[in-house]
């Protein structure tokens, strides 16, 4: 598959691209395995700061399309970084090797469910967990935020969102119904600005 | 249920929901639950969110808890009925979609595009991250303010604070989280 590799240059700061399908099931084994409560958080991790595959931009603009396209983000996310390194072949990598070994560990859940679920213990630690892992989703999106340094005007949209999912609790669809026309609007006129100049 | 055409309406039921998980899986729980506890039957409520509960406790994406509710529902052949019909369907959508975005990298749009959704991915994200801290910190005792939530709360911030602060493996959050989620269940009633 080289020559997927080779149209995708080394950029500064970032470890050579994956040459394998090999090393892309890995990866996401790797991820997957460590995201209790959530994978996105250590897909950010993984990629962005372990294996340096890609910079945050690049990185906040996949998960973007991931987001926004129906189907489960990590699995879009999974799907396009692995095309964008190995084309097809790295997208199935990448997407079987989140889902294998996870699926395994949540057989074995379906089987003991009946007999360990009702211990408060149990109970009480799955709640903790719960909150650590949310609170990692969130400071994802922060880490991700702190990338507009500089360009906090950019971030606006973020904020809108924010309000209206988050805190006010509005419907995703009638959100996004107002919010992406305002954001991609303001982004057509500012590319279409720095294009002139 | 153990029918071909039970297995056959959860299929279709999934893979329409397939389409419209936009922002996550999770966002079409609420479906999930009115068809299989309200309508069909299938299971009880509890049985449905405890499904929800383990999964996000699990390694491994969040999804996965389809995957327990077809189990729930139909056995083994329900899982892999539910979490193929709900996986399939979007990402050869998504699939389709990315390839046509990257062959028009230059264009005006697609910059625009880029620009443009970056912000949103971003609220969507710290949105999601609010949302499931408090499903996950409120039913401790309804919505009263006590001390169980308040340790909870505690836990979130200092979660956030390491992994901002901090470069270490956020695993141990989520190892501290267990231990003060099981000592919670130890105090005064």
């Amino acid at each position: 598959m080289a020559s997927f590799n080779s149209s995708i240059p080394q950029v500064e700061g970032l470890a050579p691209p994956p040459q394998s399908a090999t090393e892309m099931f890995w990866a996401f084994s790797n991820l997957a395995l460590r995201g209790f409560g959530g994978v996105l958080p250590w897909a950010q991790r993984v990629i962005v700061e372990e294996k340096r595959w890609m910079n945050r931009d690049d990185f906040l603009e996949v998960l973007a399309f991931a987001q926004l396209l129906p189907g489960p983000n990590v699995c879009n996310l999974a799907l396009m970084i692995g095309d964008r390194f190995l084309g097809w072949r790295g997208a199935l990598a990448s997407f079987v090797g989140m889902f294998v070994f996870p699926a395994m560990i949540v057989a074995c859940m379906a089987l003991f469910y009946d007999k360990f679920a009702h211990f408060p213990l149990v109970r009480g630690a799955l709640q903790g967990m719960a909150c650590a892992a949310a609170a990692l989703i969130m400071s994802t999106g922060i880490k991700l935020g702190l990338s507009y340094r500089g360009r906090w005007l950019w971030l606006l949209p973020a904020l809108g969102g924010f309000v209206a999912i988050g805190i006010v609790r509005r419907p995703m669809l009638e959100t996004l119904l107002w919010l992406l026309p305002l954001s991609i609007g303001a982004a057509w006129w500012y590319v279409g600005k720095t294009a002139k100049k | 249920m153990n029918t071909g055409a039970d297995l056959f309406s959860l299929m279709v039921h999934f893979a329409t929901l397939s389409f419209l998980a936009i922002s996550g899986a999770i966002s079409t729980a609420p479906d999930m639950h009115r068809f299989l506890v309200e309508e069909k039957h299938w299971m009880t409520h509890t049985q449905f969110s405890d499904s929800i509960a383990l999964a996000q406790a699990a390694p491994g994406p969040n999804i996965l808890f389809v995957a327990l509710l077809g189990f729930q529902a139909a056995g083994w052949s329900g899982a892999v009925v539910a979490l193929g019909s709900m996986v399939i369907p979007s990402s050869i959508l998504v699939f389709v979609t990315w390839r046509w975005k990257k062959s028009r990298e230059d264009t005006h749009l697609v910059k625009a595009l880029r620009m443009g959704l970056s912000p949103i991915a971003i609220g969507l994200t710290v949105s999601t991250g609010l949302i499931l801290i408090r499903t996950a910190a409120v039913p401790v005792s309804g919505l009263v303010l006590d001390w169980r939530i308040a340790c909870l709360v505690a836990l979130v911030a200092a979660t956030l604070a390491f992994s901002l602060k901090t470069k270490r493996n956020p695993l141990w959050m989520i190892g501290l989280g267990a231990v003060v989620g099981m000592l919670l269940t130890l105090g005064p009633q």
